[in-house]
């Protein structure tokens, strides 16, 4: 029952900046997910929060205590690792009431919380197994068992299911959601996986290089980019990004790509660019669509190419073709047949194109 | 063809083992027969007589005392295992700061711990002695434990260096989300995993003490302190040796050993194995 604040914390190795200024407040009961590349600072983050790691400046408060310079055994936290991290010697039961036992609960207490525990992840018939001698899925929810009995103030998740496969995955994260919603408690969440972060989240930190990029919810994050980086992190594939200068042909503005292409510049974004601006425009593969098989959205700009190659997924198409000379996917919702090589026209929609400074990537 | 070769070949394992094994056998059985047939040409491989006239001398069954084997047995035992537990104690502690920690000089000092193990132990004898003679604890058990250790504890730190770093840093993390101190999580989590390595060290410890003749022969001085190995050469006269009795007390040097290795030999194996993927 508890909200974590960061305040301007930074995190130094050396000269090497980790974390830079991070400001962040995360109220009792949300899902946050702290997403990025790696080496963008996200597990650091974590793991000043949890307390192993020190931190070089600023304030990290969990409830209304400043918790700084506390050991983490008494920050209250929970905290579950990639590698899972349960104890080889213990069996299962012993590995979720070992928080207990080391807080000297008497024995009732600890049966009751973990036999809780137990029901709640369906753990039964694992009870007395060793974690050699269970699945990856298994352990991972073993894992998630040993932070529950805790009751902790906050679930800190350090990438959990990067070592499962494809399919456990998906189950997990169901999993963890329903758990979230279950337990009712504050839950950091660290991946690298923008598809988890999309699925799981309240709201979104993107991070690059120490720096949060930008903070919200997932559809913000989806339609709002506040930068290039963001717009192109979220979403699968994907954004198309297109090098483009500003040229004025006969009073209207034109996007000029470095192979001589010219596209329209949407008109709700005419009043904030100037000639010869350099800029990056995107668009997101459904937003560019085979004209043969959709229909032509109000404010469009056509483009005759080749196709270079077609990925048919059942319900949607992915098609690469050429801009110029950059390589654009187009995403195709209607199951018809498209082959290499086909000659085809695209729409692109103007209304959804996005629009980001050439230097500093910032939207326009 | 197949059952020649496989046959041909337990042979040769048998033709090696017995090789290796003959000094042991030849020890065990001049133990236990008198001393001139030891020295009979042609050999005798099988006594005449089997007596067990030097173990009854030794520990002064028949009230005839030749050596006083029982003190230093005990001196022995007590010098092994408390040099031992001391250097696996420091050792293990040393070895999981290398493992864990950062600090400056880290690599110059673990490297001159290792250096300090290519320095010949005899050659530091005659310092120790003059050392020791001046503060007054030549001859003296705690001496002879005190060179022990300090010979154990670099060997001691880097075994169990390597096994700890083979211990994913997530365990102690883990356990200190989980409400552990640092001290805690080592005892409860780390320790345990690390086990079957220390307990290798500790046998390793433990024979070296048991075993060490060149220091305790120069430390050691009177039956106060002596130890099996040196109170072998109590058998050496001026005119005469007694091989029987050195086969002896060398029978009651080699069991206790043997032994302990065959208690911990799977601990020993898993243990070396362990450690030694070390990185």
């Amino acid at each position: 029952m508890a909200e974590v604040k960061l305040k301007n914390i930074t995190k130094k190795y050396g000269d090497v900046i980790a974390v830079q200024n991070m400001n962040l407040d995360i109220p009792h009961n949300e899902f946050l997910v702290l997403v990025g590349p790696s080496g963008c600072g996200k597990s650091t983050t974590l793991r000043m929060i949890a307390g192993l790691e020190e931190i070089s400046g600023g304030e990290i408060y969990i409830g209304d205590q400043v918790v700084n310079e506390k050991d983490p055994k008494d920050r209250n936290i929970s905290m579950v690792f990639q590698n899972y991290a349960l104890y080889p010697h213990m069996t299962v039961e012993e590995n979720l009431g070992f928080s207990l036992k080391i807080a000297k609960e008497d024995k009732e207490e600890i049966e009751t919380r973990v036999k809780e525990a137990v029901q709640i992840l369906g753990l039964e018939e694992l009870r007395k197994r060793k974690p050699s001698q269970l699945s990856g899925g298994q352990r991972q929810r073993v894992a998630m068992g040993r932070a529950i009995v805790r009751r902790p103030d906050a679930f800190l998740f350090d990438e959990p299911l990067s070592n499962l496969d494809a399919k456990l995955r998906t189950q997990m994260r169901t999993e963890i959601k329903k758990l979230h919603q279950k337990l009712k408690t504050t839950v950091i969440y660290v991946t690298h996986d923008q598809v988890e972060a999309m699925t799981l989240a309240d709201r979104i930190v993107i991070m690059k290089d120490g720096v949060i990029e930008q903070i919200g919810t997932p559809l913000e994050l989806f339609e709002k980019p506040a930068t290039k980086f963001v717009a192109t992190f979220i979403g699968s594939p994907s954004m198309n990004m297109i090098e483009a200068k500003i040229t004025n042909i006969s009073g209207e503005l034109y996007m000029e790509t470095n192979d001589g292409i010219s596209v329209l510049v949407p008109k709700h974004k005419i009043n904030s660019l100037a000639e010869g601006q350099r800029i990056c425009f995107g668009f997101r593969a459904e937003d560019i669509v085979p004209l043969k098989f959709g229909q032509k959205p109000k404010n469009s700009w056509s483009l005759k190419s080749k196709v270079n190659l077609a990925e048919p997924l059942g319900t949607e198409t992915l098609i690469f073709t050429n801009l110029g000379n950059t390589e654009v996917v187009s995403r195709m919702f209607t199951p018809e047949l498209v082959n290499s090589n086909d000659d085809l026209e695209f729409a692109l929609n103007l209304d959804r194109t996005y629009l980001f400074h050439g230097d500093t990537g910032l939207a326009i | 063809m197949k059952q020649i070769k496989k046959i041909a070949f337990w042979l040769l394992v048998l033709f090696l083992l017995i090789l290796i094994c003959l000094p042991g056998i030849w020890i065990f059985v001049s133990a236990f027969r008198p001393n001139p047939e030891i020295l009979s040409k042609p050999a005798n491989w099988i006594p005449d007589r089997w007596t067990i006239h030097q173990f009854t001398q030794m520990f002064s069954i028949n009230g005839y005392v030749s050596v006083p084997a029982f003190k230093y047995l005990m001196n022995s035992v007590i010098i092994s295992s408390v040099s031992t537990v001391i250097a696996i104690t420091i050792g293990m502690m040393g070895g999981y700061a290398f493992a864990r920690f950062n600090f400056r000089g880290k690599n110059s000092i673990f490297l001159s711990l290792m250096l300090a193990r290519a320095v010949p132990g005899i050659s530091l004898s005659l310092p120790l002695f003059i050392l020791f003679a001046k503060i007054g604890i030549i001859n003296t058990s705690f001496g002879v434990i005190l060179v022990y250790v300090a010979m154990n504890v670099p060997f001691t730190i880097w075994l169990t260096d390597g096994f700890f770093r083979q211990i994913p840093k997530e365990m102690s993390e883990v356990a200190r989300t989980d409400g552990c101190t640092r001290l805690q999580a080592f005892w409860n989590v780390e320790l345990p995993l690390a086990g079957p390595g220390i307990g290798a060290a500790a046998i390793f410890a433990f024979l070296l003490s048991w075993n060490e003749y060149a220091l305790a022969s120069i430390i050691t001085r009177t039956v106060h302190s002596k130890t099996l190995p040196i109170g072998m050469m109590d058998y050496l006269d001026e005119f005469t040796i007694n091989w029987a009795g050195m086969c002896a007390i060398a029978v009651v040097m080699i069991i206790p050993a043997l032994i302990l290795t065959f208690i911990v030999q799977k601990h020993l194996v898993s243990g070396l194995t362990f450690g030694g993927v070390k990185g």
